[in-house]
């Protein structure tokens, strides 16, 4: 090893290096986006996008990071600017999503931020777009405490509670099912919240007992075999079983593998081709979500398939590409409407949105900023998404 | 609990359990050398099944090929690891070659995000290899059958190895007492490669058998079983060929039959395998068939 | 020598006033971003140094630090949020009734957090300090996935994997910081302590110190409670920090990020972890540079790849570890004797010249 004296001076450098590149990483940090002290380019308009690009939930955050690039893409242009996306990834952590929502504001300066796929990320990120009066607007958490307390928080994706009550309904009314099951991942705010709503539905529409088992899993899990086994051990009617396209996709197979035969249902993080591939050659899987190909809700919705298939040919549409393409140009008509940029003004035109139209159906904000409209039903067939039925809401 | 669904769970267990010997018995070997537990080993898995899905996707392999390809490509791998990360470190203190292997860990995972992506892919499954069985009302694919098979002529692969070869007595002479090997002429850097190359070869097979199992394939997938495969080797005795398979096979059982006979608690399958671990460090170290053993003054 | 000690003692005072003057100026003038990620360093500092205590200065391969981190957080979420948040926020089971009611200053509540992820470090230490190097990793690591397990699981307490929101916010420097240095202060004061002493003996040849009468086992313990203390004290601060919690923020990435801090500023010095600490925090951010797209010289266009950031970093780790084991400091502290000597020569040259 070095001498003493060599390790000293190694230190003394090693520290002077590590200074001066914060010194140089600061200053260049500065500069690279708006400096902290100046406005953006005056013809620029800058909407923030702060999605988990890396970990645990990158799959769905780049597919909506997809949907929104597209949108910017048709519609490069508002207010007579241009509009730059800045894309932050926040690698599904919280305080990644915290750090980039305060980065987007303070340094990028952004008039309105898009994002985050995954309702943990959004309720980090939503108090410092409260506290600095950026609005912010969601593809995709569906946990209603996101936009709970939070003027500033908007979603173009319908909640939980609706979500849950919907597919309840639908076998209950549709399927004809007296019992279900139910098989959720406990370590999923998305998941065990869904699975709630519908066995309160359920419960309701069918009693007390009607629910005969309820299993859980862990996220990361491959293995269902025992959770599976239990539940067709219980002869349900039906299954829930909502959770990520990940663990879904083998948990379904892996159920029709055992023999299980009756219909299993899920929820709009289904619509992915990763879940696709792993279910292709079984049927009666259906689960909601809010778009859908075949019957396109509006004018938007066709446009949206046609660039999406030009955009990207090898790629599956998804609904979460289209909820991010709808978020854009949601953001783009809240500036539109209230005629400037400034971000105090765009959250109270979000907060009037009324029967917007965009790709994933007409868009109602309510008072809490959640979207009331169609949930769309689909189920696999002949190895594809086929669309089964739609549901208003009530 | 009837009879079909009992034996049902019986062939998820002997299932999964074979899956974790595969991969306890690298675990247990590479620490049975150099008493390190190689966070990287699971990374392996990860890389084998990467490779094999290329393969065959890309470059349009058979799969057989494809297989070949990628438990070759893994070996080669596992053993640079040893030589650019674990050597230099011999004669450190423990911790920090423990460390370095998790930051080989963390470098083979973020690495295969970057260049991969963290979207899971499909694995595509042979036919030749993977099909349905029915018997009766069980149901299961032809791996649970197919995966412990496998298993055990490795196994016996191995044992021959060990108790026959030369290499192999002299990888028993290094495991038992380092430097008195290498005082008597044994290329102690020869052996502790060929026990990479053994313990990375079998990683890169059960990281296929893996991907067979469960046709999913994500940068992270080596996470999970890697604990698990640890754990599953220390149960059976860390440092023993035989335990590490009895230990996986344990460990497979355990955790389908606790989650099969108490379903509410499925939610913490996970912390029984570790609650297991914590009981055996305590009160059984040596594991199931290891040795005690005392350090002297 | 008493002379050098007022001087060490002024000089000790001096940094502080520095210190809080720059805390005043910075809580008024910096942008909120660069307060957060002063605040954020201010929690891996505490981080750092309680890991560098267990490390680095007893020699324990502890690497259950999230665990108590979770531990702490949800214990200063559940004492501080209010009791219409908890209704709102338990929507799924209500909270234990217990619990429903409290609601807690934040003080009282971060000193609770430590308070609580010290007494599960000794229930925890207790069983696993039994056991050496390797065993205890796994162990340790263990024992914090298990607590997030059962975090996890016990809805009624924790509200699960739907975790907690609308904590109270906390964005003030002094807290942050006011905390960070109180914490490296009582550790300095540990460290340089006869327990201290003990410590670093049973680092380096734990036999040699039993035979020469210190308790391993009972100093061992006290180490990683001390240790977990602070952790669970870290804990409560990020959560005031992000004012949401739920279980996935504590998994076994996290210690690893906290690993790296502690080897890269050197096992077994306190100043080498609140510099690295800093320094890899502010780091993370500016290291976004590498996933956005760039021009390199103008020539190359690199696209962005996401995820670059923990491949420079796990680099950064293997080579620190494969080439400078010492990390930035080794074991040497920053101290004011060094400086003084330097005078002291210098003045002595001056001398004899």
């Amino acid at each position: 090893m070095l001498s003493i004296k060599r390790r000293r001076y190694v230190t003394i450098v090693a520290l002077i290096v590590a200074l001066s590149m914060l010194a140089v990483g600061c200053g260049g940090a500065a500069d690279k986006g708006a400096d902290s002290d100046k406005e953006p380019a005056a013809d620029v308009i800058k909407i923030g996008v702060y999605e988990p690009l890396t970990g645990t939930n990158a799959a769905g955050g780049q597919m909506t990071v997809e949907g929104i690039k597209l949108a910017n893409q048709l519609y490069p242009e508002v207010l007579g600017k241009k509009v730059e996306l800045v894309v932050v990834d926040n690698k599904s952590e919280k305080q990644e999503a915290a750090n980039a929502v305060e980065r987007l504001i303070s340094k990028e300066k952004v008039n309105v931020i898009i994002g985050s796929y995954g309702s943990s990320l959004s309720m980090a990120g939503g108090p410092v777009a409260l506290d600095a009066k950026v609005p912010v607007i969601g593809c995709s958490p569906t946990n209603p405490a996101v936009t709970l307390d939070n003027d500033y928080y908007f979603r173009v994706c319908f909640i939980d509670p609706f979500q849950g009550t919907v597919m309840s309904n639908y076998a209950t009314g549709t399927l004809g099912a007296k019992t279900a099951a139910i098989i959720q991942d406990v370590q999923q705010d998305y998941s065990v919240g869904l699975s709630s709503y519908f066995e309160k539905a359920f419960k309701a529409t069918n009693g007390d007992a009607s629910i005969v088992a309820k299993v859980n899993y862990n996220t990361g899990d491959k293995d269902f075999s025992a959770q599976l086994t239990e539940v067709k051990s219980k002869n349900p009617d039906v299954i829930f079983a909502p959770g990520n396209f990940l663990e879904c996709g083998i948990l379904v197979a892996k159920a029709r593998e055992l023999g299980i035969t009756v219909p299993i249902l899920g929820g709009d993080t289904w619509e992915a081709e990763e879940f696709l591939n792993q279910v292709t050659q079984y049927k009666d899987i259906y689960f909601s979500t809010h778009f859908t190909a075949e019957e396109p809700v509006t004018e938007v919705s066709t446009t949206f398939l046609d660039e999406f298939k030009k955009a990207y040919p090898d790629k599956e549409v998804n609904a979460f590409a289209a909820l991010g393409f709808d978020t854009y140009i949601l953001a783009l008509d809240a500036m539109e409407k209230a005629g400037s940029a400034d971000s105090v003004a765009i959250r109270d035109a979000l907060a009037a949105t009324k029967d917007f139209k965009g790709a994933t159906g007409i868009i109602t904000l309510d008072e809490n900023g959640d979207a009331t409209k169609t949930a769309v039903i689909k189920k696999v067939m002949d190895g594809k998404f086929v669309y089964e039925a739609k549901v208003d809401p009530k | 609990m009837s009879m079909d669904i009992f034996l049902q769970n019986v062939a998820n267990s002997i299932t999964l359990g074979s899956l974790y010997a595969l991969i306890a018995i690298g675990y247990t070997m590479v620490y049975g050398i150099i008493r390190l537990i190689n966070f990287a080993h699971a990374d392996l898995l990860m890389v084998a099944a990467y490779i094999a899905f290329y393969g065959i996707l890309i470059f349009t392999l058979p799969w057989y090929w494809a297989f070949i390809l990628a438990i070759v490509l893994t070996t080669l791998l596992g053993v640079s690891i040893e030589k650019v990360a674990y050597r230099p470190l011999r004669n450190s203190p423990r911790i920090s070659v423990l460390i370095s292997a998790i930051g080989v860990s963390f470098l083979l995972q973020n690495v295969a995000i970057v260049v991969i992506g963290a979207r899971p892919k499909p694995f595509p499954r042979p036919e030749q290899l993977v099909w349905n069985i029915k018997v009766g009302e069980i149901s299961f694919l032809s791996l649970t059958i197919l995966i412990p098979i496998i298993t055990f002529i490795l196994l016996i692969l191995v044992m021959f190895i060990v108790k026959r070869t030369k290499m192999g007595i002299a990888m028993r002479a290094v495991s038992r007492d380092f430097e008195t090997s290498s005082l008597m002429s044994v290329d102690v850097n020869k052996v502790i490669s060929t026990t990479f190359v053994i313990g990375s070869a079998l990683a890169g097979v059960g990281g296929i058998m893996w991907s067979m199992q469960y046709p999913q394939v994500d940068p992270l997938m080596g996470l999970f079983p890697g604990i698990k495969c640890f754990i599953a080797a220390v149960m059976g005795g860390i440092g023993s060929i035989p335990g590490a398979m009895i230990g996986g096979f344990v460990l497979g059982i355990c955790e389908i039959m606790i989650v099969a006979f108490l379903p509410g608690l499925s939610g913490y399958r996970d912390a029984f395998a570790f609650v297991i671990l914590i009981l055996i460090l305590l009160f059984r170290p040596g594991g199931i068939l290891g040795e005690s053993t005392v350090e002297k003054v | 020598m008493d002379d050098r000690k007022n001087i060490k003692f002024i000089l000790n005072i001096v940094l502080l006033l520095i210190i809080g003057i720059f805390l005043w100026w910075g809580q008024d003038n910096l942008s909120a971003f660069y307060i957060r990620i002063l605040n954020l360093s201010a929690i891996f500092a505490i981080l750092g140094i309680s890991m560098n205590l267990v490390l680095g200065f007893t020699g324990m391969f502890s690497l259950g630090h999230s665990g108590f981190m979770c531990i702490g957080a949800y214990v200063a979420a559940i004492l501080t949020m209010s009791p219409a948040s908890k209704e709102i926020i338990y929507f799924m089971e209500p909270i234990v009734p217990v619990l429903a009611k409290v609601q807690w200053p934040i003080l009282p509540a971060i000193i609770a957090a430590g308070i609580v992820a010290a007494i599960f470090g000794f229930l925890i230490g207790i069983p696993a300090l039994r056991l050496r190097d390797d065993y205890l990793a796994i162990a340790t690591l263990g024992f914090a996935e298990i607590i997030r397990i059962v975090v996890t699981n016990t809805i009624s307490i924790t509200n699960g994997s739907l975790g907690l929101k609308n904590i109270p916010s906390v964005k003030s420097l002094w807290v942050y910081w006011g905390i960070a240095i109180i914490t490296i202060i009582i550790l300095k004061k540990i460290i340089n302590s006869n327990w201290g002493y003990a410590f670093k003996a049973i680092r380096d040849n734990e036999i040699a110190a039993e035979a020469m009468g210190v308790n391993i086992f009972s100093h061992k313990v006290l180490s990683f409670t001390i240790g977990a203390f602070f952790a669970g004290i870290a804990g409560a601060l990020m959560a005031f920090l992000i004012t949401s919690v739920d279980p996935t923020m504590f998994r076994f990435t996290f210690t690893f990020q906290i690993l790296l801090i502690v080897v890269l500023g050197g096992m077994g010095s306190l100043t080498g972890s609140v510099i690295s600490a800093v320094i890899i925090t502010i780091l993370m951010e500016v290291l976004r540079v590498v996933e956005q797209p760039f021009d390199l010289f103008g020539l190359l266009q690199i696209p962005g790849l996401p995820g670059m950031r923990m491949v420079i970093f796990a680099i950064g780790l293997l080579l620190v570890i494969l080439f400078y084991r010492q990390g930035l400091m080794g074991t040497r502290e920053f101290n004011w004797d060094y400086l003084l000597d330097k005078i002291h020569s210098f003045k002595k040259r001056g001398a004899s010249m």
